[in-house]
């Protein structure tokens, strides 16, 4: 039995296009070589929301049967490899249940090649992929995340330049020669070939040992039995008077303990308490009541419950008070309000560090004329 | 065409022309859409809802590429979005509609009364989970809510086959002996978001299948004063009632006349109501609607290999009920376990609405066999090859005698 697989995992909206795109090609080079390719997605929603993990995985098999029999799982475990267009999903995935992480690797088989569009070392990667616990490669295709192909964004040939990398790992999921006829249909396209061929003779992959990377636990969530969950669809949350030690006096709303959410942002806010006039803007109109309100009047925001979506830094009127921050510029949850009460000076040198990693091109409509701001951004780049 | 005329059958089709038949790699949901277009739908109307919005997302996509001209209107809710529909239907315009889950049921009052009224709409369902709580995956109960209404139900299981059934649908929805309302249903995810390769039948192809929509005189238009649907009481209402339901009845003769012809044209269709997967020495039998039927075919394959007769009948059209068909297939099967992605709490088995269905058909067959209520894959949890093979033991174990839940059902994948 002959079957491969891959997995797309992606940011929703901005990079469905270029994950269906790359799904596509593998389907009809796969017809190119007479076998059976079908493709479909998994936690994503349509429309599917801003910037949420989501995955499209896409399947080859020699007969129908063979394709059934893989096809009757609900996620295809053990893929050929695993595509990740946004490098700060290495992090991990939530699915949109929010049962936790799973680590970006955790659906690869062993050997595997995991494929990220990333302009970051491997290492830096390795980092925040959490260990396998079997080896495999790492191959990095340099490019920032794409939004090829959606809606005014350029087609920047990242689908192409994916596929031709995965005919090289992955070869019994794509071939170059059935890549390369599946491209030029229906109308012949040089400049994609020459992309698509590229990749393949370039792509180059670092082993990764079965205890390398990130040691921590995924954050996990053990699904309760039937016998364990309350009648009528109650779920507790935390109740407000019950606040951790050093917050007596704020407030923080009361969250429902299990829905919790870290690898569903690409950035999130760090706040400068030296410049905050305690407006409460930024409290008051997160869709997600993110913001805990500490006892001495300053809003904090829980990155077990941010989405980051921005919307706090557009609204807040003090110049320097919130920037969004890249995640690949952080490796921990923790209160931002608690490190500056504890040493301010230190603080402020790490808010300056991680300023640094500023995003600039948010996973969503920032403002009008972003578009415009962006691409000339884009084009100044060396 | 006066009413004395409405009941006969139609004049034979155009001759079968050049298949011409192109691919795309496309969703159950864009399966739809592409019917639509060659169905030349004249107006579509829509509110977004998960699963069933991909078909909108896509008709939109089709009419922005110049692919397709429709009026496509999107509505300000589900119920304005079928009243709409069932009005463009009344006037004479192929009309196309759609919903999932409490969408579908929000629009109910429009939904019953276009049955009612004898509408031909057609309509595809993306099955989804009843809220609260809010869930995206599957389950039937959104569509089987109207089962009793006079709605034609079917449920697919690939993309070409939602394709294919739309185009069935109209024609069979369309024609003077039935004029009934037509829904399709595409279980969420499995198959409205999984892409395979279909093919798209010619133009010309499908318009000699599919003739175009004639409302006759009955149709709204001021060159044709009617009154559709009078306030009316005891004195009229059982003649209306009575005339619906032998419509009903006269929908399965038009099934069959149409996948004949579907077969006949395109070389693919099957058999009308239900698919048969090896079942001609089945001791015990497995019956199920939409994409279950991929867990269950590969377990059946997987428990012949070990000389298990266990066979595998998947329910096509829930309305008509196939019950001479079910009959037919199920004689001489010792023991059937139905396996609802449904509930029915409180019904007369303590399990799913299709259990209690087959069983009910099967009563006057002669060596009735054990009908046995399985419910699983709610809310879209994955039913595995395992669950299978645990219930095809069962029907062994009903088999040879043993004694198995008859007044009860099983449930699979719950965490107790």
């Amino acid at each position: 039995m002959a079957t491969g697989s891959v997995e797309i995992i992606y940011r929703g909206v901005f990079q469905k296009t270029l994950a269906k795109n790359i799904c596509r090609e593998i389907v009809f080079a796969a017809r190119k070589r007479g076998k059976v390719g079908i493709t479909f997605s998994r936690y994503s929603d349509s429309p599917e929301r801003n910037g949420i993990p989501a995955k499209q995985f896409a399947v080859v098999a020699d007969t129908d049967e063979e394709m059934e029999e893989y096809l009757s799982r609900y996620e295809p475990g053990n893929n050929d490899a695993t595509v990740v267009c946004d490098d700060t999903l290495c992090k991990g995935i939530e699915s949109w249940g929010w049962n936790g992480v799973q680590p970006i690797n955790g659906l690869l088989k062993a050997n595997g090649t995991l494929l990220v569009t990333s302009t970051r070392s491997p290492n830096s990667l390795i980092r925040d992929i959490h260990r396998k616990g079997a080896p495999y490669d790492l191959a990095i295709i340099k490019a920032p995340a794409s939004f090829s192909g959606m809606w005014v964004y350029r087609d920047d040939h990242t689908d192409v330049r994916v596929l031709g990398a995965l005919a090289k790992v992955a070869p019994n999921v794509v071939t170059l020669d059935s890549l390369v006829a599946a491209i030029n249909e229906p109308k012949k396209d040089d400049a994609k070939t020459a992309s698509a061929k590229r990749a393949y003779d370039e792509v180059t992959s670092t082993k990764v040992d079965a205890n390398q990377g990130n040691e921590a636990i995924p954050v996990k969530f053990e699904l309760p039995h039937m016998s364990q969950m309350e009648e009528c669809l109650v779920v507790r949350g935390e109740h407000v008077s019950e606040q951790a030690p050093g917050w007596q006096g704020g407030y923080r709303p009361g969250r429902n303990p299990v829905f919790k959410k870290f690898s569903t942002r690409s950035m999130r806010p760090v706040i400068n308490f030296d410049t905050c006039t305690k407006c409460s803007f930024c409290w008051l109109q997160c869709p997600d009541s993110v913001f805990n309100v500490a006892p001495d009047g300053y809003y904090d925001p829980d990155m077990e419950a941010c989405c980051g979506c921005g919307i706090c830094k557009e609204v807040c009127p003090v110049a320097d008070c919130v920037t969004m921050v890249g995640e690949e510029a952080f490796t921990d949850h923790q209160s931002q309000w608690e490190l500056w009460k504890k040493d301010d000076k230190k603080y402020a040198e790490w808010l300056a560090e991680k300023q640094e990693s500023e995003v600039t091109r948010s996973h969503g409509l920032h403002h009008v004329g972003q578009y415009a701001e962006e691409i000339a951004a884009e084009e100044k780049r060396p | 065409m006066s009413i004395a005329e409405v009941d006969k059958p139609r004049a034979a089709t155009a001759p079968v022309v050049k298949r011409g038949e192109t691919e795309a790699l496309v969703s159950g949901s864009e399966a739809v859409a592409h019917a639509l277009r060659l169905a030349d739908v004249d107006v579509i109307t829509a509110f977004p809802i998960r699963p069933y919005d991909t078909v909108m997302q896509y008709v939109s996509k089709l009419i922005a590429d110049g692919e397709f001209d429709c009026d496509f209107i999107v509505a300000e809710s589900e119920h304005s979005q079928f009243e709409i529909a069932k009005h463009a239907s009344a006037v004479g315009a192929r009309a196309f509609c759609g919903s999932s889950g409490v969408g579908w049921l929000y629009a109910f009052e429009a939904i019953a009364v276009t049955a009612g009224l004898r509408l031909p709409l057609v309509a595809m369902v993306g099955n989804r989970a009843l809220d609260d709580p809010g869930a995206f995956g599957t389950e039937h109960n959104d569509a089987l809510a109207v089962r009793d209404l006079g709605w034609l139900l079917c449920w697919v299981d690939t993309a070409q086959e939602a394709l294919d059934t739309t185009l069935i649908a109209y024609r069979v929805a369309e024609d003077h002996r039935v004029f009934l309302p037509c829904a399709i249903n595409c279980d969420g995810a499995f198959l409205t978001h999984s892409q395979a390769i279909v093919k798209l039948p010619s133009k010309d192809l499908v318009n000699s299948f599919l003739p175009r929509y004639d409302r006759g005189d009955k149709r709204l238009h001021p060159d044709n004063p009617v009154t559709i649907a009078p306030q009316v009481n005891e004195d009229w209402l059982m003649e209306m009632r009575r005339q619906n339901d032998l419509a009903a009845r006269r929908s399965r003769d038009v099934l069959i006349e149409a996948y004949a012809e579907f077969n006949a044209k395109f070389g693919r269709g099957g058999e009308p109501f239900i698919e048969r997967y090896m079942m001609d020495d089945a001791e015990v039998a497995l019956v199920g609607m939409g994409t279950l039927a991929m867990p269950v075919r590969v377990a059946v394959r997987n428990l012949r290999k070990q000389g298990k007769k266990v066979g595998f009948v998947r329910i096509r059209w829930f309305r008509p009920f196939p019950s001479p068909e079910l009959q037919e297939a199920l004689a001489g099967v010792k023991a059937v376990g139905v396996i609802d992605r449904d509930y029915a709490f409180g019904s007369p088995l303590m399990g799913g609405v299709l259990a209690t269905d087959v069983r009910s058909a099967l009563y006057p067959a002669k060596d009735r066999p054990k009908v046995v209520s399985f419910i699983a894959g709610l809310g879209g949890r994955e039913i595995s090859t395992d669950n299978v093979v645990e219930m095809a033991e069962t029907l062994f174990d009903a088999a040879r005698g043993a004694a198995v839940m008859e007044q009860d059902s099983y449930w699979y994948g719950v965490r107790e």
